[in-house]
């Protein structure tokens, strides 16, 4: 601690603390502020309480693309907990040509989302390869309108979601997996345990945290989904923005020379109450653990 | 994996392997070896059904991009292998677009959100992990803060600071705001926590100022997790879509991501140019990929179980 003058910290911080306030900290706290105003994009606005908030209740759109939102996180997750853990399990094991698995298994997650919506806008389009397959398999006998019907529109992008996190949280939980004891395992075969069996008394049970974890992080994820319906819907969010997500709704709402930019921030402040909620509940259930 | 020191970061997956749960062979004898092997071939066979669901996607987008303007792309049954391949469609994607500028304008953002988030994360980090002052707990608490707030939830704001600052329609309006994150800094303080004490007190006795041991010895030493960071934050530039799709105006400050969307939303119904557009953006990132693929699983296991 020899030579060092009282700022010499400051200046190793000094550029970080300088992004952050002005990228993040500030927005954060003006997001507070314009929550409660009636701000346009060009300017103005004046306090007006709970006015915005107000607003959102009758705001028909707003519902939907909050409802829409909503069953995003209900389908997502639960995907997102289980399939990557299967996959987990498959990969986990050291076998020759593993290494090449993983990667290809973990390569939609480096892909952009942009790069994703195209590629399975392709294959979903009505006279896509998807429905080529289902149509020669005889499942269905005309194609179906995986793009064009909102509701269709809104579960195939939740497919891609899943589709595309697959990998990280596979990894995610490979991790978690290389922890959990081999002794146990080793002791519960003695015992007469089947694979099924040890999964759910050994496996489960140590692991409990990380899925909680990927349980959160999936639901953060969920609720910000905004670039895979853009580019599946070309931008529109679907037949008549049937299909928009609350992030797609405070794009629309906020930017843009016409934009309401109070009373997008108070849409944002929902969206983060949202997430942090659920945040707050997973350090609480990780901490009684 | 929940203590947070780089040491045990440095570890990967890969390491901790051999005592691992599945490695085993239920056991030995006859009866128990053929099951053995049917396991393997089941594992194998799920792994290809793995494969092809994953990476098929690509490859068959891959393949589009390739075909020749005499094949029929709508062709049942459907053909992988293109009957007569082409880079017609790459040379018309750059007739249609300034693709190359766009590629030119992301890898531009990309090297700049890796070079600052190594080199303000790993001062700041530095900054918290080796110093003692007063406001070391808050300026930690900042930076964990900023990791809560998604971009989402602030990004009408960031535009209205971005246009304040005259940053909207260019380049440093999209890097700024990720020139470093909440996430670089903490990985970045965790190595550092890591080091050991005698390395900075020989450098201390050389009568050394604060940044030469930041640069000369410290830095050095945490190579590793620089490249972690290099490579995630390289990444997360190239693939981000929103916020460009926001700050940018002008087509022709457009990033790769932007570009790509804009070629198929407005320009084309060419399927063939519009699977090449996609390529350009996404070969370059998996060669990236495949060429460091251990430096990102050990990311994304320092990232997220250590939460």
């Amino acid at each position: 601690m020899t030579g060092r003058r009282w700022y010499t910290p400051w200046l190793f911080l000094a550029p970080a603390l300088l992004i952050a306030a002005t990228f993040s900290i500030g927005p954060f706290a003006n997001t507070a502020v314009l929550a409660f105003t009636n701000a346009k994009a060009l300017g103005g606005g004046h306090f007006t309480g709970l006015a915005n908030f107000i607003r959102m209740g009758q705001d028909d759109t707003f519902w939907l693309a909050m409802g829409n939102t909503a069953l995003y996180v209900v389908v997502c997750v639960p995907l997102l907990v289980t399939l990557p853990l299967l996959l987990a399990l498959l990969v986990q094991r050291q076998v020759p040509g593993i290494g090449f698995f993983r990667a290809v298994f973990y390569s939609p997650v480096v892909a952009s989302m942009v790069v994703v919506g195209l590629v399975w806008t392709w294959l979903l389009q009505s006279d896509g390869l998807v429905n080529w397959v289902l149509q020669s398999l005889q499942v269905i006998s005309g194609p179906l309108p995986f793009l064009t019907d909102a509701q269709l529109l809104l579960f195939s992008a939740m497919f891609v979601t899943v589709w595309k996190g697959l990998g990280y949280y596979m990894v995610v939980y490979l991790a978690a997996l290389a922890n959990v004891p081999a002794e146990l395992h080793e002791a519960a075969a003695l015992d007469g345990a089947g694979e099924v069996r040890r999964f759910w008394s050994i496996t489960v049970p140590t692991i409990r945290s990380t899925m909680l974890l990927v349980g959160i992080l999936s639901v953060i994820a969920s609720a910000k989904v905004f670039a895979e319906i853009y580019v599946m819907s070309n931008g529109s969010g679907g037949p008549g923005g049937q299909s928009q997500s609350l992030v797609f709704r405070i794009r629309d709402v906020g930017l843009g020379l016409a934009g309401e930019t109070g009373y997008a921030s108070a849409m944002s402040l929902v969206l983060f109450i949202c997430t942090v909620g659920f945040s707050i509940i997973f350090f609480r259930m990780s901490r009684e653990r | 994996m929940s203590n947070s020191t780089a040491s045990s970061s440095e570890t990967t997956v890969e390491a901790e392997r051999p005592r691992h749960a599945g490695d085993r062979d239920p056991a030995p004898g006859r009866p128990r070896r053929r099951r053995g092997v049917a396991g393997l071939a089941l594992r194998y066979l799920l792994l290809c059904v793995g494969f092809v669901f994953l990476a098929g996607p690509f490859l068959w987008q891959l393949s589009t991009s390739l075909k020749g303007p005499t094949e029929n792309i709508f062709d049942y049954p459907p053909q992988l292998i293109p009957a007569h391949p082409t880079l017609q469609n790459f040379a018309e994607v750059a007739d249609t677009i300034p693709v190359w500028q766009f590629a030119g304008n992301s890898l531009m953002v990309a090297v700049a959100a890796a070079t600052t988030n190594c080199l303000f994360g790993s001062m700041a980090g530095y900054a918290l992990a080796r110093m003692k002052f007063r406001g070391r707990t808050a300026a930690y608490w900042l930076f964990l803060s900023t990791m809560v707030i998604p971009f989402e939830v602030i990004m009408v704001s960031v535009f209205l600071t971005a246009r304040s600052l005259g940053l909207v329609d260019t380049l440093a309006g999209v890097i700024l705001p990720t020139a470093v994150t909440g996430l670089s800094i903490l990985l970045m303080r965790n190595a550092f926590l890591a080091l050991p004490r005698e390395l900075e007190e020989a450098a201390i006795l050389d009568g050394t100022s604060e940044w030469q041991r930041f640069w000369r010895v410290a830095m050095p030493s945490v190579r590793g997790t620089l490249s972690v960071v290099a490579i995630f934050s390289f990444m997360f530039a190239w693939d981000d879509f929103l916020w460009p799709l926001i700050v940018l105006k002008n087509p022709d400050n457009y990033t790769l991501t932007v570009g790509i969307q804009y070629l198929s939303g407005t320009f084309t119904s060419n399927q063939r140019v519009i699977a090449a557009g996609t390529m350009i953006a996404l070969i370059p990132l998996l060669a990236l990929f495949f060429s460091l693929q251990k430096y990102f699983f050990r990311g994304v296991g320092e990232g997220a179980v250590k939460g």
